[in-house]
């Protein structure tokens, strides 16, 4: 469970978290909306210290991580990311790339973490492209392999960064039907995105973020059908 | 005296087995001053250039960040002669440390000041890696120490390759000044032949070839390098 209170978020006195509360559930599906410079990816961010919480708490599994004590890069392993810019690592190869974290952290074995890459790759048909460089994929790819990259970690959560805002359109599908089969599985999501109907289709709660705050929660049907929030109404009415 | 008669005392003297040897170990020390000086700036330059990058939520850090900005500040700002000179002259009396080679004294001064050069070098390049990788590997729970040695630094030294490479054709001609200090080097096993024959043309002439022929084959060796490198871009 991840429940975060009063996070607040400056950054040289911008505010641009003005005290965000959410509690979000063991597997929940979590999609957050809004207009562009509302605080949507800075809140996502500061949901794995990407971004340090000016204040308020953020706690995962009982542990506080926006406190500066805590050793954050034990944290992080629970709390996979998913980047809008994908950002495989340049220099190592699409095999290194997944099996990179696992093994240096000692979560499996060199032999272990090859193996279910492979089967990761496997699965998104990605298997013959295990020994080429990430510069060689395409948008779609390098998106998919991203996800199988926080995956092999094995996290509890995963934080997604508006994943499809970077890819050419003929590529988002591929991409989004990743992500709807992995919210198949017992891993709490949250997904910062754009694309409605997506969000409609995956999340279990729709949170809709103005000015720094989450105004609007509920389920896809509350929000996208009997949106209560003026500007809710007022979002909607452009982007559907 | 013609041309054909400075060849030939320059001819002479080079068949001359001390001339030779005298050839060879500046040779020798020039190449070892520019290697191990690249080598050792190469090393120190990189810990400056970390201590000037890495965040700075720490006390520790922001100190280290002064020193070597103060480092950079020193070592860039008084010629090489002078650091030589101080080293050797100055600075290893005052501590009472007597009879090290003086050639070592080079290689250590040429590695701290080249040091200075690549920090800046290094801080451009790290800086030029997408700040994604770093925030990738950090998402993934790897240290910031980790990223930076397995993503970030492998893909700044793509970057800074070819800028590394200047510096270690300009250490090579640098180290001309080494003679101050009283070490062998290129310049001083020409010019000892050049005023043992009283004819110094030639002698000179060969010596700026030499230079000129090390220069070229470094600038082959790095572009080989850069292209071993760009294995993972697409281009390749």
């Amino acid at each position: 469970m991840i429940e975060v209170i009063n996070l607040v978020k400056e950054f040289d006195n911008l505010n641009v978290l003005n005290g965000v509360d959410l509690t979000i559930k063991d597997g929940e599906k979590i999609a957050i909306i809004g207009p562009s410079g509302c605080g949507k990816s800075t809140f996502l961010r500061c949901l794995n210290c990407l971004e340090d919480p000016t204040s308020g708490q953020i706690i995962v599994d009982g542990v506080d991580i926006a406190d500066m004590n805590v050793d954050i890069n034990i944290q992080r392993q629970k709390i996979g990311m998913v980047f809008q810019q994908f950002n495989l690592f340049n220099n190592k190869t699409i095999l290194e790339n997944i099996t990179l974290a696992p093994v240096l952290l000692k979560k499996a074995t060199k032999e272990e973490a090859t193996k279910k890459a492979y089967e990761l790759l496997e699965a998104i048909g990605l298997k013959d492209k295990a020994d080429v460089y990430p510069s060689t994929l395409s948008g779609g790819q390098k998106q998919r392999v991203a996800i199988v990259r926080a995956l092999a970690m094995e996290p509890k959560v995963l934080l997604f960064d508006e994943p499809t805002s970077a890819l050419d359109p003929e590529m988002v599908k591929e991409v989004l039907d990743l992500i709807k089969e992995v919210a198949n599985k017992n891993i709490t999501m949250i997904i910062v995105t754009h694309e409605m109907g997506f969000a409609k289709e995956v999340a279990d709660t729709v949170c809709f973020m103005d000015q720094g705050k989450i105004i609007e929660k509920g389920t896809p049907t509350e929000v996208f059908d009997h949106p209560k929030n003026a500007r809710l109404v007022s979002f909607l009415s452009k982007v559907l | 005296m013609n041309w054909a008669n400075k060849f030939e005392v320059f001819w002479n003297s080079i068949c001359q087995e001390n001339f030779q040897q005298l050839i060879l170990k500046g040779l020798f020390n020039t190449l070892l001053i520019a290697v191990m000086g690249l080598i050792i700036g190469i090393i120190v330059g990189t810990l400056l250039a970390i201590c000037k990058v890495a965040p700075k939520y720490k006390l520790g850090i922001r100190i280290l960040d002064k020193l070597a900005t103060a480092y950079i500040a020193i070592f860039r700002g008084t010629p090489i002669v002078v650091q030589l000179l101080l080293a050797y002259y100055v600075l290893l009396p005052a501590l009472g440390i007597k009879g090290v080679d003086p050639l070592v004294v080079g290689i250590i001064v040429f590695g701290l000041n080249s040091a200075a050069y690549v920090a800046e070098i290094m801080r451009g390049g790290l800086n030029s890696v997408d700040p994604g990788q770093m925030e990738a590997g950090r998402a993934l729970g790897l240290s910031y120490k980790t990223t930076m040695i397995k993503i970030v630094i492998p893909q700044a030294i793509k970057n800074i390759l070819p800028t590394l490479g200047n510096e270690f054709i300009t250490l090579i001609k640098e180290t001309s000044v080494v003679s101050f200090i009283t070490v062998v080097d290129l310049y001083t096993a020409f010019n000892t032949i050049g005023t043992n024959t009283y004819s110094v043309v030639v002698p000179y002439i060969v010596m700026a070839l030499i230079y000129i022929v090390l220069i070229v084959i470094i600038t082959v060796l790095v572009k080989l390098m850069e292209k071993g490198l760009a294995k993972s871009d697409r281009s390749n």
